[in-house]
Protein backbone atom coordinates (compact mmCIF):
# COMPACT_ATOMS: atom_id res chain seq x y z
CA UNK A 1 0.00 0.00 0.00
CA UNK A 2 0.91 3.82 -0.23
CA UNK A 3 0.36 4.79 2.28
CA UNK A 4 2.53 2.48 4.57
CA UNK A 5 5.82 4.42 4.23
CA UNK A 6 3.53 7.40 5.51
CA UNK A 7 2.89 5.67 8.58
CA UNK A 8 2.57 2.77 10.73
CA UNK A 9 0.16 0.25 10.98
CA UNK A 10 -2.32 0.10 13.49
CA UNK A 11 -5.80 -1.64 14.40
CA UNK A 12 -7.01 1.74 15.47
CA UNK A 13 -9.37 3.33 12.98
CA UNK A 14 -10.06 7.32 12.23
CA UNK A 15 -6.66 8.12 10.91
CA UNK A 16 -7.43 9.30 7.61
CA UNK A 17 -10.83 11.22 8.98
CA UNK A 18 -9.17 12.72 11.86
CA UNK A 19 -5.51 13.80 10.36
CA UNK A 20 -7.60 15.03 6.96
CA UNK A 21 -10.03 17.36 9.46
CA UNK A 22 -7.10 18.52 11.43
CA UNK A 23 -5.01 19.48 8.14
CA UNK A 24 -8.00 21.13 6.90
CA UNK A 25 -8.83 23.17 9.50
CA UNK A 26 -5.45 24.16 10.31
CA UNK A 27 -4.46 25.25 6.36
CA UNK A 28 -7.62 27.03 6.30
CA UNK A 29 -8.36 28.90 9.71
CA UNK A 30 -4.36 29.27 10.31
CA UNK A 31 -1.80 28.45 7.42
CA UNK A 32 -3.84 30.57 4.79
CA UNK A 33 -4.27 33.60 6.72
CA UNK A 34 -0.76 33.53 7.58
CA UNK A 35 0.47 32.75 3.76
CA UNK A 36 -1.73 35.80 2.47
CA UNK A 37 0.15 38.15 4.79
CA UNK A 38 3.84 36.58 3.82
CA UNK A 39 2.73 36.88 0.19
CA UNK A 40 0.99 40.80 0.56
CA UNK A 41 4.32 41.77 2.17
CA UNK A 42 6.21 39.74 -0.68
CA UNK A 43 4.43 42.07 -3.74
CA UNK A 44 6.30 45.00 -1.67
CA UNK A 45 9.36 45.97 -3.54
CA UNK A 46 12.45 45.75 -1.70
CA UNK A 47 12.73 49.95 -1.19
CA UNK A 48 8.92 50.26 -0.12
CA UNK A 49 9.75 47.31 2.29
CA UNK A 50 13.12 48.54 4.09
CA UNK A 51 11.55 51.86 3.54
CA UNK A 52 8.81 50.91 6.42
CA UNK A 53 10.55 49.20 8.04
CA UNK A 54 13.13 51.98 8.92
CA UNK A 55 10.85 54.57 9.17
CA UNK A 56 12.20 56.45 12.40
CA UNK A 57 8.62 56.08 14.22
CA UNK A 58 8.78 52.43 13.52
CA UNK A 59 12.26 52.08 15.07
CA UNK A 60 11.05 53.60 18.14
CA UNK A 61 8.72 51.11 18.20
CA UNK A 62 10.53 48.26 18.14
CA UNK A 63 13.07 49.75 20.57
CA UNK A 64 10.49 49.86 23.01
CA UNK A 65 8.44 46.32 22.30
CA UNK A 66 11.86 44.77 23.01
CA UNK A 67 13.21 46.95 25.90
CA UNK A 68 9.75 46.91 27.94
CA UNK A 69 9.66 42.93 26.60
CA UNK A 70 13.36 42.24 27.94
CA UNK A 71 13.50 44.23 30.97
CA UNK A 72 10.20 42.51 31.99
CA UNK A 73 10.89 39.21 31.31
CA UNK A 74 14.21 39.91 33.51
CA UNK A 75 12.28 40.69 36.58
CA UNK A 76 9.73 37.73 35.56
CA UNK A 77 12.93 35.83 35.95
CA UNK A 78 13.88 37.10 39.20
CA UNK A 79 10.56 37.53 40.72
CA UNK A 80 8.92 34.28 39.23
CA UNK A 81 11.80 32.40 40.75
CA UNK A 82 11.13 33.73 44.09
CA UNK A 83 7.64 33.10 43.54
CA UNK A 84 8.27 29.53 42.22
CA UNK A 85 10.30 29.12 45.15
CA UNK A 86 8.10 29.97 47.60
CA UNK A 87 5.38 27.82 46.19
CA UNK A 88 7.72 24.51 45.55
CA UNK A 89 9.67 25.28 49.35
CA UNK A 90 7.40 26.54 51.81
CA UNK A 91 4.13 26.02 53.28
CA UNK A 92 2.48 28.88 54.32
CA UNK A 93 -1.18 30.32 54.80
CA UNK A 94 -2.87 31.27 51.08
CA UNK A 95 -0.16 29.27 49.35
CA UNK A 96 -2.76 27.22 47.55
CA UNK A 97 -4.52 30.26 46.85
CA UNK A 98 -1.43 32.05 45.90
CA UNK A 99 -1.15 29.27 43.61
CA UNK A 100 -4.17 28.80 42.25
CA UNK A 101 -3.43 32.99 41.34
CA UNK A 102 -0.69 32.61 39.49
CA UNK A 103 -2.55 31.81 36.35
CA UNK A 104 -4.97 34.97 36.74
CA UNK A 105 -3.04 36.56 33.21
CA UNK A 106 -3.93 33.65 31.51
CA UNK A 107 -7.65 33.83 32.47
CA UNK A 108 -7.97 37.48 33.02
CA UNK A 109 -8.80 39.20 29.21
CA UNK A 110 -5.91 41.45 28.25
CA UNK A 111 -8.18 44.58 28.00
CA UNK A 112 -9.61 44.36 31.79
CA UNK A 113 -5.80 44.08 33.01
CA UNK A 114 -4.86 47.14 30.82
CA UNK A 115 -8.05 49.04 32.10
CA UNK A 116 -6.69 47.89 36.34
CA UNK A 117 -3.51 48.57 36.04
CA UNK A 118 -4.02 51.92 34.46
CA UNK A 119 -6.45 52.51 37.44
CA UNK A 120 -3.55 51.58 39.86
CA UNK A 121 -0.64 53.21 38.58
CA UNK A 122 -2.52 56.39 37.03
CA UNK A 123 -1.73 59.75 38.58
CA UNK A 124 -5.08 59.73 40.50
CA UNK A 125 -4.53 56.02 41.21
CA UNK A 126 -3.99 54.74 44.79
CA UNK A 127 -0.85 53.64 43.93
CA UNK A 128 -0.14 56.02 41.27
CA UNK A 129 -0.69 58.89 43.49
CA UNK A 130 2.22 57.09 46.47
CA UNK A 131 4.78 56.55 43.32
CA UNK A 132 4.02 60.47 41.75
CA UNK A 133 4.93 61.98 45.66
CA UNK A 134 7.89 60.33 45.17
CA UNK A 135 8.52 61.58 41.64
CA UNK A 136 7.99 58.37 39.88
CA UNK A 137 5.26 58.24 36.89
CA UNK A 138 3.79 54.74 35.77
CA UNK A 139 1.04 55.22 33.64
CA UNK A 140 1.38 56.96 30.46
CA UNK A 141 5.50 56.56 30.60
CA UNK A 142 7.47 53.31 29.22
CA UNK A 143 7.33 51.79 32.99
CA UNK A 144 3.40 51.55 32.71
CA UNK A 145 4.58 49.31 29.31
CA UNK A 146 6.98 47.15 31.61
CA UNK A 147 4.72 46.90 34.50
CA UNK A 148 1.67 45.69 31.97
CA UNK A 149 4.07 42.93 29.96
CA UNK A 150 5.96 41.93 33.93
CA UNK A 151 1.58 41.27 34.92
CA UNK A 152 1.36 39.15 31.34
CA UNK A 153 4.82 37.33 31.74
CA UNK A 154 4.64 36.09 35.16
CA UNK A 155 2.50 32.99 35.23
CA UNK A 156 4.95 31.71 32.01
CA UNK A 157 8.26 32.02 34.25
CA UNK A 158 6.77 30.77 37.41
CA UNK A 159 4.53 27.71 35.79
CA UNK A 160 8.06 26.65 33.97
CA UNK A 161 10.05 26.76 36.89
CA UNK A 162 7.86 25.27 39.29
CA UNK A 163 8.30 21.82 37.93
CA UNK A 164 11.82 22.05 37.64
CA UNK A 165 12.27 23.00 41.72
CA UNK A 166 10.10 20.00 42.30
CA UNK A 167 12.48 17.51 40.53
CA UNK A 168 15.66 19.57 42.01
CA UNK A 169 17.39 16.41 43.86
CA UNK A 170 16.78 17.13 47.80
CA UNK A 171 19.87 14.97 49.21
CA UNK A 172 22.46 16.72 46.91
CA UNK A 173 21.45 20.27 48.91
CA UNK A 174 21.84 18.22 52.08
CA UNK A 175 25.00 16.76 50.86
CA UNK A 176 26.38 19.85 50.32
CA UNK A 177 24.89 21.52 53.34
CA UNK A 178 26.74 18.90 55.14
CA UNK A 179 30.05 19.93 53.64
CA UNK A 180 29.61 22.97 54.90
CA UNK A 181 28.31 25.18 51.78
CA UNK A 182 26.60 27.96 52.70
CA UNK A 183 23.10 28.78 51.24
CA UNK A 184 23.86 30.88 48.67
CA UNK A 185 26.56 28.28 47.44
CA UNK A 186 23.94 25.83 47.46
CA UNK A 187 21.19 27.98 45.43
CA UNK A 188 24.71 29.03 42.81
CA UNK A 189 26.26 25.41 42.21
CA UNK A 190 23.22 22.93 42.77
CA UNK A 191 19.51 24.55 42.46
CA UNK A 192 20.41 27.17 39.76
CA UNK A 193 21.80 24.76 37.38
CA UNK A 194 19.41 22.20 37.95
CA UNK A 195 16.74 25.07 36.54
CA UNK A 196 18.19 27.11 34.49
CA UNK A 197 16.80 25.04 31.50
CA UNK A 198 13.64 25.79 32.86
CA UNK A 199 14.29 29.12 33.88
CA UNK A 200 15.50 30.03 30.19
CA UNK A 201 11.91 28.36 28.54
CA UNK A 202 10.08 30.72 30.89
CA UNK A 203 11.99 34.13 30.21
CA UNK A 204 11.81 32.83 26.51
CA UNK A 205 8.16 32.63 26.62
CA UNK A 206 7.64 35.76 28.74
CA UNK A 207 9.43 37.87 26.14
CA UNK A 208 7.65 36.80 23.05
CA UNK A 209 4.58 36.90 24.78
CA UNK A 210 5.56 40.45 25.79
CA UNK A 211 6.93 41.41 22.52
CA UNK A 212 3.34 40.69 20.71
CA UNK A 213 0.98 42.21 23.99
CA UNK A 214 -1.17 44.41 22.87
CA UNK A 215 -4.64 44.33 24.96
CA UNK A 216 -2.95 45.08 28.51
CA UNK A 217 -0.51 47.65 27.04
CA UNK A 218 -2.20 50.36 25.43
CA UNK A 219 -4.51 51.50 28.17
CA UNK A 220 -1.42 51.91 30.44
CA UNK A 221 0.95 53.36 27.62
CA UNK A 222 -0.37 56.57 26.73
CA UNK A 223 0.08 55.68 23.13
CA UNK A 224 2.56 58.12 22.20
CA UNK A 225 4.44 58.17 19.19
CA UNK A 226 8.00 58.15 19.10
CA UNK A 227 7.66 57.60 22.79
CA UNK A 228 5.17 55.14 24.18
CA UNK A 229 4.50 53.49 21.24
CA UNK A 230 4.36 49.71 20.92
CA UNK A 231 4.96 47.58 17.69
CA UNK A 232 1.66 46.37 17.49
CA UNK A 233 -0.37 49.77 18.35
CA UNK A 234 1.62 51.13 14.85
CA UNK A 235 0.43 48.27 13.41
CA UNK A 236 -3.03 49.07 14.17
CA UNK A 237 -2.72 52.80 13.60
CA UNK A 238 -1.35 51.88 9.83
CA UNK A 239 -4.41 49.92 9.59
CA UNK A 240 -6.82 52.62 10.48
CA UNK A 241 -5.21 54.59 8.02
CA UNK A 242 -5.65 52.12 5.35
CA UNK A 243 -1.92 51.84 5.08
CA UNK A 244 -2.10 48.11 4.47
CA UNK A 245 1.23 48.04 3.17
CA UNK A 246 2.83 49.45 5.76
CA UNK A 247 0.40 47.15 8.28
CA UNK A 248 1.47 44.20 6.27
CA UNK A 249 5.36 44.93 6.50
CA UNK A 250 5.41 45.24 9.94
CA UNK A 251 3.32 42.52 11.17
CA UNK A 252 5.21 40.15 8.86
CA UNK A 253 8.45 41.60 10.39
CA UNK A 254 6.95 40.65 13.70
CA UNK A 255 5.92 37.03 12.17
CA UNK A 256 9.44 36.17 11.70
CA UNK A 257 10.07 37.37 15.26
CA UNK A 258 7.70 35.10 16.60
CA UNK A 259 8.69 32.38 14.67
CA UNK A 260 12.73 33.12 15.74
CA UNK A 261 11.60 32.95 19.55
CA UNK A 262 9.68 29.73 18.51
CA UNK A 263 12.60 28.23 17.28
CA UNK A 264 14.79 29.46 20.66
CA UNK A 265 12.42 28.31 22.51
CA UNK A 266 12.48 24.63 21.38
CA UNK A 267 16.29 24.58 21.14
CA UNK A 268 15.94 25.73 24.53
CA UNK A 269 14.31 23.11 25.75
CA UNK A 270 16.25 19.91 23.63
CA UNK A 271 18.73 21.56 25.75
CA UNK A 272 17.77 21.23 29.02
CA UNK A 273 16.50 17.26 27.64
CA UNK A 274 20.02 16.80 26.86
CA UNK A 275 21.44 18.49 29.77
CA UNK A 276 19.26 16.35 32.17
CA UNK A 277 19.39 13.10 30.32
CA UNK A 278 23.69 13.71 30.79
CA UNK A 279 23.33 14.61 34.15
CA UNK A 280 21.15 11.45 34.82
CA UNK A 281 23.97 9.30 33.54
CA UNK B 1 -0.29 20.20 35.45
CA UNK B 2 -0.87 18.18 38.17
CA UNK B 3 -1.36 19.76 41.17
CA UNK B 4 0.87 20.77 43.85
CA UNK B 5 3.28 18.14 45.92
CA UNK B 6 2.23 18.40 49.44
CA UNK B 7 5.41 20.30 51.04
CA UNK B 8 6.47 17.65 53.56
CA UNK B 9 9.54 19.44 55.13
CA UNK B 10 11.64 17.32 57.63
CA UNK B 11 11.88 19.25 61.03
CA UNK B 12 14.82 19.58 61.33
CA UNK B 13 16.49 22.14 62.82
CA UNK B 14 16.65 25.68 60.67
CA UNK B 15 18.93 28.27 61.43
CA UNK B 16 17.57 31.46 62.52
CA UNK B 17 19.51 32.67 58.82
CA UNK B 18 17.43 30.95 57.18
CA UNK B 19 14.12 31.16 58.81
CA UNK B 20 14.21 35.03 58.18
CA UNK B 21 15.34 34.37 54.48
CA UNK B 22 11.87 31.72 54.32
CA UNK B 23 9.79 35.12 55.84
CA UNK B 24 11.47 37.44 53.23
CA UNK B 25 11.27 35.21 50.53
CA UNK B 26 7.29 34.72 51.11
CA UNK B 27 7.14 38.43 51.49
CA UNK B 28 8.44 38.91 48.48
CA UNK B 29 6.34 36.17 46.80
CA UNK B 30 3.27 37.40 48.04
CA UNK B 31 3.98 41.56 47.89
CA UNK B 32 4.50 40.62 43.83
CA UNK B 33 1.63 38.70 42.90
CA UNK B 34 -0.45 40.89 45.46
CA UNK B 35 0.53 43.85 43.59
CA UNK B 36 0.37 42.80 40.54
CA UNK B 37 -2.34 40.43 40.34
CA UNK B 38 -4.70 41.30 43.45
CA UNK B 39 -4.49 44.95 43.48
CA UNK B 40 -5.65 45.46 39.70
CA UNK B 41 -8.66 42.69 40.13
CA UNK B 42 -9.63 45.23 43.71
CA UNK B 43 -9.77 47.98 41.32
CA UNK B 44 -11.77 46.66 38.82
CA UNK B 45 -14.34 45.94 41.34
CA UNK B 46 -13.83 49.28 43.21
CA UNK B 47 -13.95 51.19 40.20
CA UNK B 48 -17.12 49.24 39.23
CA UNK B 49 -19.16 49.94 42.49
CA UNK B 50 -17.54 53.97 42.94
CA UNK B 51 -20.71 55.18 42.41
CA UNK B 52 -22.87 52.53 44.25
CA UNK B 53 -24.63 49.17 43.32
CA UNK B 54 -27.68 50.31 42.02
CA UNK B 55 -25.10 52.39 39.39
CA UNK B 56 -23.39 49.69 38.53
CA UNK B 57 -26.32 47.19 38.03
CA UNK B 58 -27.79 50.17 36.06
CA UNK B 59 -24.60 49.97 33.65
CA UNK B 60 -25.66 46.46 32.28
CA UNK B 61 -29.68 48.32 31.04
CA UNK B 62 -27.72 49.69 28.44
CA UNK B 63 -28.88 48.32 24.85
CA UNK B 64 -25.54 48.42 23.56
CA UNK B 65 -23.89 46.86 26.69
CA UNK B 66 -26.09 43.95 25.96
CA UNK B 67 -25.88 43.63 22.91
CA UNK B 68 -21.52 43.58 23.40
CA UNK B 69 -22.09 40.64 25.85
CA UNK B 70 -24.54 38.88 23.36
CA UNK B 71 -21.95 39.13 20.98
CA UNK B 72 -19.33 37.84 23.00
CA UNK B 73 -21.50 34.81 23.65
CA UNK B 74 -22.70 33.93 20.20
CA UNK B 75 -18.84 34.28 19.04
CA UNK B 76 -17.41 31.75 21.83
CA UNK B 77 -20.99 29.48 21.39
CA UNK B 78 -19.30 29.09 17.92
CA UNK B 79 -15.57 29.24 18.17
CA UNK B 80 -15.24 26.86 21.30
CA UNK B 81 -17.08 23.60 19.45
CA UNK B 82 -15.45 24.48 16.68
CA UNK B 83 -11.80 24.32 18.19
CA UNK B 84 -13.29 21.06 20.37
CA UNK B 85 -14.04 19.20 17.39
CA UNK B 86 -10.74 20.37 16.04
CA UNK B 87 -8.25 19.28 18.97
CA UNK B 88 -9.89 15.78 19.85
CA UNK B 89 -9.35 14.90 16.27
CA UNK B 90 -6.15 16.15 16.00
CA UNK B 91 -5.29 14.62 19.33
CA UNK B 92 -6.46 11.50 18.14
CA UNK B 93 -4.56 11.49 14.98
CA UNK B 94 -1.06 12.63 17.16
CA UNK B 95 -1.50 10.45 20.24
CA UNK B 96 -2.90 7.00 18.37
CA UNK B 97 -0.53 7.05 15.39
CA UNK B 98 2.47 7.00 14.56
CA UNK B 99 3.29 9.34 10.61
CA UNK B 100 5.73 10.80 9.26
CA UNK B 101 5.64 14.77 9.49
CA UNK B 102 3.99 14.76 13.38
CA UNK B 103 6.31 16.71 14.91
CA UNK B 104 5.85 20.07 12.35
CA UNK B 105 1.95 19.25 12.35
CA UNK B 106 2.46 19.60 16.20
CA UNK B 107 4.59 22.52 15.69
CA UNK B 108 2.34 24.02 13.40
CA UNK B 109 -0.52 23.71 15.68
CA UNK B 110 0.93 26.10 18.44
CA UNK B 111 1.74 28.71 16.05
CA UNK B 112 -1.37 30.99 17.05
CA UNK B 113 0.30 30.86 20.34
CA UNK B 114 3.30 32.50 19.28
CA UNK B 115 1.53 34.91 17.16
CA UNK B 116 0.99 38.52 18.14
CA UNK B 117 -3.26 39.07 18.74
CA UNK B 118 -2.74 41.97 16.27
CA UNK B 119 -0.98 39.20 13.46
CA UNK B 120 -3.84 37.14 14.32
CA UNK B 121 -6.43 39.96 12.97
CA UNK B 122 -4.67 41.56 10.48
CA UNK B 123 -3.73 38.17 8.89
CA UNK B 124 -7.70 38.26 8.14
CA UNK B 125 -7.93 41.97 7.19
CA UNK B 126 -5.36 40.85 4.08
CA UNK B 127 -7.17 37.37 3.20
CA UNK B 128 -10.64 39.06 3.45
CA UNK B 129 -10.40 42.88 3.75
CA UNK B 130 -11.46 45.25 0.62
CA UNK B 131 -7.95 44.93 -0.94
CA UNK B 132 -6.97 41.42 0.22
CA UNK B 133 -6.87 38.20 -1.81
CA UNK B 134 -10.88 37.18 -1.37
CA UNK B 135 -11.96 41.06 -1.33
CA UNK B 136 -13.48 41.84 -4.85
CA UNK B 137 -15.25 38.10 -4.86
CA UNK B 138 -16.93 39.30 -1.78
CA UNK B 139 -17.86 42.43 -2.66
CA UNK B 140 -19.47 41.09 -5.96
CA UNK B 141 -21.39 39.27 -3.97
CA UNK B 142 -22.05 41.90 -1.15
CA UNK B 143 -20.63 39.52 1.68
CA UNK B 144 -18.81 41.12 4.31
CA UNK B 145 -16.30 39.21 6.53
CA UNK B 146 -13.77 41.66 8.29
CA UNK B 147 -15.68 44.83 10.11
CA UNK B 148 -18.38 42.45 10.65
CA UNK B 149 -19.71 39.43 12.97
CA UNK B 150 -17.91 36.43 10.55
CA UNK B 151 -14.37 38.18 10.97
CA UNK B 152 -14.98 38.28 15.07
CA UNK B 153 -15.37 34.59 15.24
CA UNK B 154 -12.67 33.96 12.96
CA UNK B 155 -10.00 35.45 14.00
CA UNK B 156 -11.20 34.18 17.79
CA UNK B 157 -10.93 30.66 15.90
CA UNK B 158 -7.59 31.72 15.25
CA UNK B 159 -6.21 32.77 18.66
CA UNK B 160 -7.97 30.14 20.84
CA UNK B 161 -7.09 27.43 18.11
CA UNK B 162 -4.08 25.09 19.72
CA UNK B 163 -6.20 25.39 23.43
CA UNK B 164 -7.79 22.16 23.42
CA UNK B 165 -5.38 19.88 21.20
CA UNK B 166 -2.24 20.88 23.14
CA UNK B 167 -4.36 20.12 26.64
CA UNK B 168 -5.42 16.66 24.83
CA UNK B 169 -2.41 15.78 22.85
CA UNK B 170 0.30 14.78 26.13
CA UNK B 171 -2.23 13.44 27.98
CA UNK B 172 -3.56 11.00 25.58
CA UNK B 173 -0.13 10.32 24.44
CA UNK B 174 0.89 9.47 27.91
CA UNK B 175 -2.04 7.03 28.24
CA UNK B 176 -1.15 4.89 25.12
CA UNK B 177 -3.67 3.36 23.46
CA UNK B 178 -3.55 -0.43 24.73
CA UNK B 179 -7.73 -0.19 25.72
CA UNK B 180 -8.68 1.24 22.97
CA UNK B 181 -6.97 -1.16 20.86
CA UNK B 182 -8.60 -4.11 23.11
CA UNK B 183 -11.66 -2.72 22.26
CA UNK B 184 -11.49 -2.81 18.42
CA UNK B 185 -9.96 -6.48 18.64
CA UNK B 186 -13.13 -7.15 20.97
CA UNK B 187 -15.68 -6.25 18.22
CA UNK B 188 -16.51 -2.61 19.25
CA UNK B 189 -16.79 0.46 16.45
CA UNK B 190 -14.63 3.39 15.59
CA UNK B 191 -17.42 5.54 17.26
CA UNK B 192 -18.36 3.50 20.20
CA UNK B 193 -14.74 2.94 21.08
CA UNK B 194 -14.00 6.93 21.63
CA UNK B 195 -17.59 7.08 23.73
CA UNK B 196 -17.20 4.57 25.73
CA UNK B 197 -13.44 3.95 26.16
CA UNK B 198 -11.30 7.16 25.56
CA UNK B 199 -13.75 9.78 26.56
CA UNK B 200 -13.72 9.01 30.14
CA UNK B 201 -10.10 8.95 30.40
CA UNK B 202 -9.76 12.47 28.67
CA UNK B 203 -12.60 14.18 30.17
CA UNK B 204 -10.84 16.06 32.92
CA UNK B 205 -8.30 17.37 30.35
CA UNK B 206 -11.17 17.89 28.02
CA UNK B 207 -13.17 20.22 30.76
CA UNK B 208 -9.76 21.83 31.26
CA UNK B 209 -8.88 22.52 27.50
CA UNK B 210 -12.30 24.16 26.96
CA UNK B 211 -12.73 26.28 29.63
CA UNK B 212 -9.26 27.72 28.72
CA UNK B 213 -10.16 28.07 25.16
CA UNK B 214 -13.46 29.90 26.33
CA UNK B 215 -11.70 32.07 28.74
CA UNK B 216 -9.66 33.31 25.52
CA UNK B 217 -12.54 33.50 23.58
CA UNK B 218 -14.23 35.46 25.08
CA UNK B 219 -11.79 37.82 26.57
CA UNK B 220 -9.84 38.18 23.51
CA UNK B 221 -9.15 41.80 22.59
CA UNK B 222 -6.12 42.69 20.28
CA UNK B 223 -7.21 40.00 17.50
CA UNK B 224 -10.76 41.30 17.01
CA UNK B 225 -10.55 44.84 17.73
CA UNK B 226 -8.21 44.78 14.46
CA UNK B 227 -11.25 42.96 12.28
CA UNK B 228 -14.19 44.16 14.21
CA UNK B 229 -14.94 47.26 13.08
CA UNK B 230 -16.19 49.14 16.08
CA UNK B 231 -20.04 49.40 15.25
CA UNK B 232 -21.69 49.85 18.51
CA UNK B 233 -24.32 47.82 18.95
CA UNK B 234 -23.43 45.22 15.91
CA UNK B 235 -19.74 44.36 16.23
CA UNK B 236 -18.85 45.10 19.56
CA UNK B 237 -17.85 42.15 22.03
CA UNK B 238 -17.57 42.82 25.68
CA UNK B 239 -13.73 43.25 25.74
CA UNK B 240 -14.14 45.95 22.82
CA UNK B 241 -16.97 47.80 24.41
CA UNK B 242 -14.97 48.37 27.65
CA UNK B 243 -12.67 50.51 25.67
CA UNK B 244 -15.05 52.43 23.84
CA UNK B 245 -16.70 52.94 27.45
CA UNK B 246 -13.06 53.71 28.68
CA UNK B 247 -11.99 56.27 26.32
CA UNK B 248 -15.49 57.78 26.66
CA UNK B 249 -14.82 58.36 30.43
CA UNK B 250 -17.70 56.12 31.36
CA UNK B 251 -15.31 54.83 34.22
CA UNK B 252 -18.24 52.81 36.45
CA UNK B 253 -19.72 51.06 32.85
CA UNK B 254 -16.41 50.67 31.80
CA UNK B 255 -15.30 48.50 34.92
CA UNK B 256 -18.74 47.03 35.59
CA UNK B 257 -18.33 45.25 32.36
CA UNK B 258 -14.76 44.30 33.33
CA UNK B 259 -15.85 42.88 36.23
CA UNK B 260 -18.11 40.47 34.17
CA UNK B 261 -14.94 39.21 32.65
CA UNK B 262 -13.00 39.35 35.68
CA UNK B 263 -15.98 36.99 37.15
CA UNK B 264 -15.32 34.91 34.51
CA UNK B 265 -11.18 34.67 34.87
CA UNK B 266 -12.33 33.84 38.81
CA UNK B 267 -14.98 30.83 37.43
CA UNK B 268 -12.17 29.66 34.98
CA UNK B 269 -9.21 29.50 37.56
CA UNK B 270 -11.96 27.81 40.57
CA UNK B 271 -12.85 25.12 37.38
CA UNK B 272 -9.29 24.53 36.52
CA UNK B 273 -8.06 23.99 40.44
CA UNK B 274 -11.01 21.80 40.88
CA UNK B 275 -9.84 19.85 37.69
CA UNK B 276 -6.18 19.79 39.13
CA UNK B 277 -6.99 18.49 42.25
CA UNK B 278 -9.87 15.36 40.77
CA UNK B 279 -6.63 14.92 38.28
CA UNK B 280 -4.24 14.74 41.07
CA UNK B 281 -6.55 12.19 42.87
CA UNK B 282 -6.90 10.05 40.19
CA UNK B 283 -3.02 9.72 39.49
CA UNK B 284 -2.18 9.48 43.19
Amino acid sequence: MAGSSFRKPSILPGFGLTLGFTTFFLSALVLLPLAALVLRTASLSWHDFLQILLDERAVASYRLSFGAALLAAFVNAVFGFIVAWSLVRYDFPGRRLLDALIDLPFALPTAVSGIALAAVFSPTGWLGQKLALAGVQVAYTWIGVVVALILIGMPFVVRSVQPALVEVQRDLEEAAETLGANPWQVFRRIILPAVLPALLTGFTLALARGVGEYGSVVFISGNLPFKTEITPLLIVIKLEQFDYDGAAALGFIMLLISFAMLFAINLVQTWGRRRQVAVAR
Amino acid sequence: MAGLPRNVEPRRRVSHVMRLGRVALIGVAVAFVGLLLIAPLGAVMAQALAQGVAAYLGSFADPDTRAAIRLTLITAAIAVPANTIFGICAAWAIAKFEFRGKSLLVTLIDLPFAVSPVIAGLVFIMLFGAHGWFGPWLQERDIQIVFAVPGIVLATIFVTFPYVARELIPLMQQQGSDEEEAAITLGAGAWVTFLRVTLPKIRWGLLYGVILCNARAMGEFGAVSVVSGHIRGLTNTMPLHVEILYNEYDFVAAFAVASLLALLAMVTLVIKSVVEWRAGRRAG
